[in-house]
């Protein structure tokens, strides 16, 4: 049985950032935080993660070009 | 640079208070100048409105004609007049108010509710509700006054109780309560209704109407002065007489008079108005005409921009230049011009074209003032000429131009030529470079711009080069390619069958631009080959199966390839520059597929491709006109044997047909997984149909295909087959063969008459022949029933491209509108022009596509052969 659907192969993988993790994120791609993705804080796929506004997500995908990549997104 | 964000832009009506406090003079008199020819005082044209005179200035700001951006001004209308782009919302609110005291009538408790509902139902739904419930009400639940039914005769009339009102209506809805606005969706801080009847008319400055000074020495004014004039008269004269006390019908005929004017003045092309006319019948052009359409404000100006240095023309084609470049006519290249900047290393060079020469059209000095070059003083320009000048000439040969034809949906839309000054009236572009633009020349028009910088020359040179483009940036595979002529034209030559004598050769060589002939490989003959390996860069080696290798391996299978060896010539080899074996043909030049260009382009300088090209048009050409490529009908003769074969598959298909339509009937058809019996019924006849075709189509292929490899092949429809440059098996098979089952939406035709496709047919008959089947083939001619059987497939695929290419266009243009301005920036990232972030890794593995090779980032099989040869 599925619990959440996180758990479905479909769903990418979302983590959260730490508060350095995403201090860091912002100062490689030199952005400030209304520049990045973002992602409604009410979305099911990141509902676990108890997540605030601002707070930075990691996602990891599969992706048909590069078999894997990592995409930020900030909770809003 | 300071920096703002904006955070929104507000729309809103603007208050009369904005109106007057905007204003720089009241107008009061309907004259716009006097006889003397002078502006009149506090008319339409006073000078404090604006100038548009040069040298005077204005009376407002002070400044002249060209700083000065002109004033508006007010005019005071006696009487309040509707403005007819808002009689609908002024009919909505009557509907819901009681006239006497202005409140919505309905009780307070309801309003309230209403109010609260528009949270979450939205203005829209709850002010149809109130404005229903509000037409219902007989008594005003507030003031307890009747009340009677409202009617908008449109778009400014309006009734009450069945009688018109004039005065009443800014009075009634200047009674309105701000705490009921809400009801309505105005915010009372931003907008009151009773701005709808305006009192106060704002006048536009004098330069967004300026009056034109005909050669005649006759002043002509601007639609919108003319209309202004009609309103300040009418109002004069409504006003004189309510003073003079006159009587009320007087006085409602001038309202009702003034109304039609500012009706008119905002809108020419109100429904219910007569528009107003000039003297002249035409219809006046008033405000909101300016803006609306195509060639209003937005379309014609704002969204439509043009440019400078720009130049169109028909395209034609001329296969004799090379494909980076482009004709320009000589009457174009004179008139477009590039700055040249005079540097101490070609002073004297400039000197000498501008004194010399007529290609000098402007020096410009160093302190950018322009001075034009003509006979009477290039001497006197160019003995002044020195560093820091530049001289913009004519533009000549092997100067850099984009050239551009819409729809620009392609990066390869727009490509960097340099130019070639011809003869004629039309740019000549080589027919190779046709693909990239979707061109062709039944009336084409192609545009040219002409960059004027050195960034932009270099810019263009360096990633919009015609040669530089062949390898698509879309799939990374070649896109520029030859035409169905030179493909098949380079078959022709490559043919193990094709000799040429010493002279014939002698001319192709010359055709290259060489000069010394090798020796003859054919006995005293020479072969294609050999003079089609002139053409290759020396160091080329490669080896692949040909397209006739595909074409054969389906007619007649090899057990074993013998590769260089093959007994069709079908496989391609060539080594140090030389080709040895194999015919060229798609596989080697076509799109995509195309091997020997894929390498040209991609490992040689982009010249060798270009030069390439250019020898291949030239021989090509100059052999297909010697030898000839024709068409004939007893190509599509067949042999006795395959007419034989084909009256028994077909005798086959008939039998087997019925056999299925018998079990259907009789109901003992078992079905496919997931279908309805029905549905493998017409499976089971579609399957019989594609089988029955099979069979002939690949006898049809092998009796055709034989006289191509013979010793004297004829050069016809089955060159251009094998060739792989136009035509199919599939389109030989119709010809000669038979059409086979006539298609509609994936399945036999069923859409027609009650259970049966064509009146021809008895009812009911599912058979193989009442379904769509066509026996015949295009040379026999189809019978009457087969030539709607066919027509109807015809049909279908007539709808399906007029749909798809609307429907796609559409999807593809809203998509790369979207896209238009994101950019790839130097750290790898995707960002849109206010830089956000749209992908952190350009398309995820930060691969350029037309650096990969079909797609894939590393050509696994090249680099296999590499790592073997190395070891």
């Amino acid at each position: 049985m599925i619990r959440s659907f996180n758990e479905h192969f479909l769903v990418p993988k979302h983590i959260m950032l730490s508060k350095e993790q995403a201090a860091e994120l912002l100062k490689k791609y030199n952005l400030t935080l209304d520049q990045l993705p973002k992602i409604p804080v009410s979305d099911s796929a990141i509902a676990d993660l108890h997540p605030a506004r601002d707070d930075i997500v990691k996602i990891i995908r599969t992706s048909p070009t590069a078999g894997k990549t990592v995409y930020y997104r900030r909770v809003m | 640079m300071l920096m703002k964000k904006i955070k929104g832009i507000e729309f809103s009506i603007i208050s009369p208070t904005m109106i007057r406090k905007m204003s720089a003079l009241e107008v009061k008199t309907p004259d716009t100048y006097d006889k003397d020819g002078y502006p009149m005082e506090s008319g339409l044209m006073d000078p404090h409105l604006g100038v548009i005179n040069p040298g005077l200035r204005c009376k407002t700001c002070g400044q002249r004609m060209k700083k000065c951006p002109g004033h508006f001004g007010s005019l005071e209308l006696v009487r309040p007049v509707v403005h007819s782009e808002f009689g609908r919302r002024l009919e909505i609110i009557m509907h819901s108010t009681c006239k006497e005291c202005g409140r919505i009538a309905l009780p307070d408790d309801k309003i309230e509710k209403y109010k609260k509902m528009i949270k979450t139902d939205g203005v829209d739904s709850v002010l149809k509700k109130v404005m229903a419930k509000g037409k219902t009400v007989k008594k005003c639940p507030h003031c307890k006054a009747t009340k009677s039914k409202v009617l908008l005769d449109k778009p400014t009339n309006f009734y009450y109780n069945k009688e018109r009102i004039y005065t009443e209506i800014r009075e009634w809805i200047e009674k309105l309560a701000e705490r009921d606005y809400a009801i309505f969706g105005y915010d009372p801080a931003r907008v009151k209704p009773e701005w709808f009847v305006m009192k106060v008319l704002s006048v536009p400055p004098i330069t967004i109407r300026p009056s034109i000074t005909l050669e005649s020495g006759i002043k002509s004014e601007d639609d919108l002065t003319h209309k202004l004039v009609d309103i300040i008269r009418i109002n004069m004269r409504l006003k004189d007489n309510i003073e003079a006390g006159a009587p009320q019908l007087i006085i409602e005929d001038l309202w009702d008079l003034l109304q039609y004017h500012v009706t008119t003045y905002l809108d020419n092309n109100t429904a219910g108005v007569p528009p107003a006319k000039h003297r002249s019948g035409r219809a006046l052009r008033t405000i909101v005409q300016r803006l609306k359409g195509k060639k209003g404000r937005f379309r014609h100006n704002l969204t439509g921009k043009r440019v400078n240095f720009a130049a169109r023309s028909t395209v034609t084609p001329d296969p004799f230049i090379k494909i980076s470049e482009v004709g320009i006519p000589k009457k174009i290249a004179d008139e477009l011009t590039v700055p040249e900047r005079v540097t101490e290393w070609n002073k004297e060079e400039l000197k000498k074209m501008v004194k010399d020469t007529d290609k000098a059209v402007y020096a410009i000095r160093a302190d950018e003032t322009k001075k034009r070059v003509d006979e009477t003083n290039k001497e006197e320009i160019a003995e002044e000429i020195d560093v820091g000048f530049r001289i913009e000439r004519k533009l000549q040969n092997g100067d850099i131009v984009l050239f551009n034809r819409q729809p620009s949906l392609h990066r390869l839309s727009m490509l960097a030529h340099t130019v070639r000054v011809m003869e004629g009236k039309t740019f000549k572009i080589n027919p190779i470079v046709c693909k990239p633009y979707n061109a062709d020349f039944d009336g084409d028009e192609m545009n040219v711009h002409v960059p004027q910088t050195e960034e932009g020359k270099t810019e263009a040179r360096e990633l919009m080069f015609v040669r530089n483009q062949v390898i698509s940036p879309r799939y990374g595979a070649p896109v520029i390619i030859l035409d169905e002529d030179g493909v098949s034209g380079a078959f022709v030559l490559t043919l193990d069958s094709t000799k040429f004598t010493r002279e014939e050769t002698m001319q192709y060589f010359f055709e290259m631009g060489l000069t010394t002939l090798s020796k003859p490989d054919r006995g005293k003959d020479y072969s294609g080959k050999l003079i089609f390996s002139q053409m290759l860069p020396k160091d080329l080696n490669l080896e692949y199966k040909t397209n006739m290798c595909k074409i054969i391996q389906k007619t007649m299978p090899c057990k074993n390839c013998t590769k260089e060896k093959c007994e069709h010539d079908a496989y391609l080899q060539i080594k140090n520059g030389q080709l040895l074996h194999g015919v060229i043909d798609d596989a080697s030049l076509g799109e995509v597929s195309g091997k020997l260009i894929d390498e040209l382009a991609r490992k040689y300088p982009s010249t060798v491709i270009e030069d390439f090209y250019y020898n291949v048009n030239r021989v090509v050409a100059d052999l297909l006109t010697m030898r000839g490529m024709t068409a004939g009908l007893d190509e599509y003769e067949v042999s006795n044997h395959i007419q034989k074969l084909k009256s028994k598959v077909i005798e086959e298909l008939l039998e087997d047909g019925k056999k299925l339509t018998d079990k259907y009937k009789r109901g003992t058809l078992s079905h496919l997984p997931g279908k309805s019996v029905k549905e493998s019924f017409e499976n089971g006849m579609m399957g019989l149909a594609a089988k029955t075709k099979e069979k002939i189509q690949n006898a049809i292929m092998k009796e055709k295909l034989e006289p191509i490899m013979s010793e004297k092949p004829k050069l016809n429809t089955m060159v251009m087959i094998v060739a792989g440059s136009r035509g199919s098996s599939i389109n030989l098979m119709n010809i000669a063969g038979f059409w086979g089952q006539a298609n509609v939406r994936e399945g036999r035709p069923r859409r027609g008459f009650k259970n049966r496709l064509i009146t021809l047919n008895k009812k009911d008959d599912v058979g193989v022949l009442a379904g769509g089947f066509i026996k015949s083939s295009f040379m026999d001619g189809m019978d009457a029933k087969e030539y709607f059987y066919h027509s109807m497939g015809g049909r279908q695929g007539e709808v399906d491209t007029g749909v798809s290419t609307k429907v796609s266009g559409y999807l593809y243009r809203r998509l790369a509108n979207s896209l238009k301005d994101l950019v790839v920036n130097n750290d790898g990232t995707v960002r849109t022009a206010s830089s956000e972030l749209v992908q952190y890794v350009y398309g995820e593995d930060g691969v350029f596509p037309k650096n990969t090779v079909r797609g894939k980032s590393i050509d696994l099989e090249e680099e296999a052969e590499n790592m073997k040869k190395q070891v």
